[in-house]
């Protein structure tokens, strides 16, 4: 097919541009500048979001702009959804922002340029974009999370989310240099081939490896590289967190696949085992500490860490030289970080709804009686916490069933029992939520004050969350085609 | 008339309605979310009649199958199907969600909606398992409708609601997770989750004894067995009438059905090789269990732990694999619902008018309730098992099965006539009978005419399954005799 050179970027420079005409825009238009700022960050995550969906295709992979990006169909997915999510974060958090004054015009670039930083991610296909997506996400996420900057928290979660980022990113450089360096490329086709072809250095390649699989599982969160998770989630603003905990998780989740599946897939024994112990250990310990957490954003970062684990699972359930079954396994990883895309959304929408002005839903009593002061909402939550918990019908549940499925089908039964068993321990901290919103009265009786549009995304997310439980198969069929339409699998 | 999917109307009606239901929204509306809840309730009955009237009883085949590609990605299908095994269970749940409507037309005013739809749901989801014929379909049943009853429980329940809630909740998952672990292990292998798939395919012995136990503990909890039956007397403690009703009579033969449906015909030479160990469960459960009620103070712990000694019986009858075995056991199982049931309607009916559940609490009923106590009596008797009653056609036929197996366990499984005698009669005596114990007592005033309906309907099932309990084993002889040919055949290479 003959296609300009820059094509798998379309979407990335219009984003681009948008970004640098918001900053424009707002510069002069003062007064309107804050909701000038909202509306065009979400026309901007619009217009790409169609243009993904255009220039959709399950035609072989087109690598461009000098082999640096790739345009196939798991990167056009992942690139929506991670649109969507940004819509609809944004969306959730505009009220509690403008509500607070935070609403300032460079929140919608500092999320326009993050959407840059994780298409990049997404769509690279060469080291050197893969870490400059990363890093661009990064810095923006980085002053985000400082955006409250009279609030000591959100300063303080600000710094430590820095100080820990950039060394993460230090190690993931170097690490890549470290690959480069054995295999003489950085375009991860080539970096593949070279390490099948035996032609590189192992020691220096393997101890590259382990800096990447660091640098990677920092940026999912997981342990043991998970310290800042609780922290920077409590400190930051809700509508940052919301933010921090869903969209960037795709992006690592694409960043892991293309550097471990696409680059690497030579090594998978070894990144394999190291991902079981991270994913063994996030599993439990994101478990027992939600156990013991009164601040819901404290518990939902413990919970996240736990997913993210078990998204770990799918991603190294891939079985060599079986290629079906491996891309049934990362297709299970997918499905379950779309799921929990969907479902920390939707966790925290519900604490931004709790929260109006002058108050901030933090603690987990203040879901107590929800059922009273909004049954609609309440049942909502219940869905989410079901979901995650992975009870059937929510998706939550086909996300553990799939993964779960790769783990068997790989033969770690003993880390299939072990997921099995924390997440029977997860189940008890879900439960106390629902428990608290149904059998307990509530702290006070404040009519929910939250946007119209607030409560129509909320309802419209929630409502997703049970119905792609009830057909769960579209999305898990998309998500096999999407890989096998990439060259995961060599 | 077979083109229609009445199973898929029977699992479908009562979920729909029960959204209906939650869509009349806060309880000045409750008037109207009853009237829609029991309309349904009704229509959802209806629609399984016709599973009854057009079952053919001569053939062990699965029958008004129904079969759509449900997750393709996986080979999940929605297949439905019943046979003589899961049939009566179908119309069972069916006709007690009707009681359970009226049971709490008055009792529940708060929430009404959200009452009667967690229940609807319920019964929707829980003939979903029975007809289910595909692994992940029923493990999704399964799962999805502990999330009514745990609602159920925790909401509308007595003061220890939200410990005997969870308490519920995670010792069934706790159970059925492992199951999960089988059904993705036994696709894993077999590349498909129909049931009866499974049923064909080879497995060694060492993979056979693995998936045993784990179907045991899910299977186990639900039941519930000795030594994991602690949540049920808890949760039967503190949940509401309409929600004991149910646990007793539908969730515990989710338990005990998954053993004929899953562990004999799935792994059989493990059920086989293993039997004496659930013989020697269920044996603890009918006498440990029939001494421990004998001493229980609360007429609803009493009747949860004779419920526990009698679904003992249950599966003492299943892993005796022999015909006689089986099906008493499923009779048992059967009128079990009706029983337990009216026991805890019963119940109910004192404790909407003393608000007190303890024995000590009463005395001289049949003073003030003349009509409730005859009721009661018959209940009472068919609790124990008297001839004529429901309970005598399966506890008999199980006892004979088990005199067949070996006499002894014959011998000890019959002393839960003596024990479950004692128990139920001694209360009955000190509930009903004597003088009138205090002036609460003696304010009572006789059950209602909604009351009346209800234990009336009750009694009258009670009895005809007593007297002429044909159209209940006629359908079970050849699915019953199918399952037990297919035990003994084994699946071993």
């Amino acid at each position: 097919m003959n296609v300009p050179d820059f094509f798998p970027a379309a979407a990335e420079i219009f984003v681009a541009v948008m970004a640098l005409a918001v900053m424009l825009a707002t510069a002069f238009a003062r007064d309107t500048a804050r909701s000038l700022a909202y509306a065009l960050a979400q026309f901007t995550l619009l217009v790409t979001a169609f243009i993904t969906i255009f220039t959709l295709d399950t035609a072989p992979a087109i690598h461009g702009f000098g082999g640096m990006l790739v345009h196939d169909l798991l990167g056009s997915i992942l690139k929506l959804i991670v649109c969507f999510a940004m819509m609809i974060a944004l969306l959730y958090g505009h009220g509690y922002l403008a509500e607070r004054k935070l609403d300032r015009p460079e929140y919608y670039l500092l999320a326009l340029l993050m959407t840059l930083g994780m298409m990049v991610m997404i769509t690279a296909s060469h080291l050197l974009p893969l870490y400059i997506g990363l890093e661009m996400m990064s810095l923006s996420l980085y002053a985000l999370v400082a955006f409250d900057r009279d609030s000591v928290r959100s300063t303080e979660a600000g710094m430590k989310y820095f100080v820990l980022g950039a060394l993460a990113s230090g190690l993931l450089l170097y690490g890549m240099s470290m690959i480069y360096g054995a295999t003489g490329a950085l375009e991860l086709p080539a970096i593949a081939q070279a390490v099948s072809a035996q032609a590189a250095n192992k020691p220096v390649l393997l101890l590259g490896l382990v800096f990447l699989v660091a640098g990677i599982s920092f940026k999912l969160g997981v342990v043991p590289f998970h310290m800042w998770v609780p922290d920077v989630y409590q400190g930051a603003p809700t509508p940052v967190t919301l933010i921090l905990s869903s969209a960037p998780k795709l992006a690592a989740f694409a960043l892991a696949l293309r550097l471990l599946a696409t680059g690497l897939p030579g090594l998978a024994e070894h990144w394999q085992s190291m991902l079981m112990l991270v994913a063994a250990a996030s599993i439990v310990l994101g478990n027992l500490a939600a156990l013991r957490q009164h601040n819901i954003k404290r518990m939902l970062a413990y919970s996240g860490i736990s997913h993210m684990g078990f998204m770990l699972l799918g991603l190294l359930s891939g079985i060599a030289g079986k290629a079906d079954s491996t891309v049934v396994a990362y297709s299970g990883a997918m499905f379950y970080a779309i799921a929990y895309v969907l479902m920390t959304l939707a966790a925290f929408g519900m604490v931004v709804l709790l929260s109006r002005a002058g108050f901030d839903a933090g603690e987990i009593e203040d879901f107590k009686g929800l059922n009273r002061r909004s049954p609609w909402f309440a049942v909502l939550m219940l869905f989410v916490m079901f979901s995650m918990a992975g009870i059937p019908f929510f998706i939550g549940f086909f996300a553990k069933f799939a993964v779960l499925a790769a783990v068997i089908a790989a033969g770690y039964l003993w880390l299939a029992v072990l997921a099995i068993v924390m997440s029977l321990i997860g189940a008890f901290y879900y439960l106390r939520i629902v428990k608290l919103m149904y059998f307990d009265e509530p702290l006070d009786d404040t009519p929910l004050a939250a946007s119209p549009e607030l409560q129509l995304m909320l309802s419209v997310n929630g409502v997703a969350i049970a119905a792609l439980g009830l057909m769960p198969g579209t999305l898990l069929s998309l998500c096999k085609t999407a890989l096998l339409s990439s060259s995961v699998t060599g | 008339m077979t083109d229609i999917p009445f199973l898929s109307l029977a699992i479908w009606i009562p979920i729909l309605g029960g959204l209906l239901v939650l869509a009349t929204g806060p309880d000045r509306n409750a008037r109207m979310a009853r009237v829609v809840a029991l309309l349904t309730a009704i229509l959802g009955f209806a629609v399984t009649l016709p599973l009854y009237i057009g079952f053919d009883a001569a053939s062990a085949a699965m029958q008004f199958r129904e079969h759509a590609v449900w997750i393709a990605h996986f080979n999940i299908h929605y297949r439905l199907g019943i046979d003589g095994i899961s049939l009566w269970f179908v119309l069972l749940n069916a006709f007690i969600t009707i009681l359970v409507v009226i049971a709490g037309w008055q009792v529940i005013q708060s929430r009404v909606a959200q009452y009667m739809a967690a229940f609807l749901i319920m019964s929707g989801l829980m003939n979903g398992i029975f007809a289910a014929l595909d692994g992940a379909l029923f493990y999704v049943f399964f799962e999805a409708s502990l999330i009514p009853l745990y609602l159920v429980i925790g909401v509308w329940g007595g003061p220890n609601r939200v410990r005997a809630a969870i308490k519920f909740f995670l010792f069934t998952l706790a159970g059925s997770l492992p199951m999960l672990l089988v059904l993705l292990y036994l696709y894993q292998s077999t590349g498909s989750f129909e049931i009866l798939h499974w049923q064909r395919a080879a497995l060694s012995m060492g993979e056979q004894s693995l998936i045993f136990f784990a179907f045991l503990a899910a299977f186990g909890v639900k039941v519930p067995m000795w030594p994991v039956h602690t949540w049920l007397p808890d949760a039967h403690v503190e949940a509401p009438t309409g929600g004991s009703v149910v646990l007793a009579a539908i969730a515990l033969k989710l338990g005990a059905y998954g053993f004929v449906r899953f562990s004999l015909p799935i792994v059989p030479d493990a059920a086989m090789a293993h039997a004496p160990l659930v013989i020697a469960l269920s044996l603890i459960a009918v006498v440990y269990i029939g001494f421990v009620a004998l001493a229980q103070a609360d007429m609803k712990k009493l009747v949860a732990y004779s419920s526990i000694s009698h679904m003992g019986f249950v599966t003492l009858g299943f892993f005796m694999l022999n015909p006689l075995g089986v099906e008493g056991a499923l009779i048992q199982m059967i009128s079990h619902g009706f029983v337990s049931a009216a026991m805890f309607l019963c119940i109910g009916v004192l404790y909407d008018r003393m608000h007190s559940r303890q024995i000590a609490d009463y005395g001289g009923v049949v003073n003030t309730m003349p009509k409730f106590a005859a009721f009661f009596m018959l209940f009472a008797m068919a609790n124990c098992g008297l001839p004529a009653t429901s309970g005598f056609v399966g506890e008999f036929t199980v006892i004979l099965g088990a005199v067949q197996y070996n006499f002894w366990i014959g011998l000890l499984a019959a002393t839960t006539l003596i024990l479950g005698a004692a128990y139920t009669l001694w209360m009955y005596k000190r509930v009903v009978f004597g003088a009138v114990a205090n002036e609460n007592v003696a304010g009572l005033a006789d059950i209602g005419a909604r009351e009346c309906l209800i234990l009336a309907v009750l009694a009258a099932c009670v009895l005809a399954m007593g007297i002429y309990p044909f159209p209940f084993t006629d359908v079970m002889h050849t699915s019953v005799d199918e399952l037990l040919r297919h035990v003994s055949a084994g699946k071993l290479p």
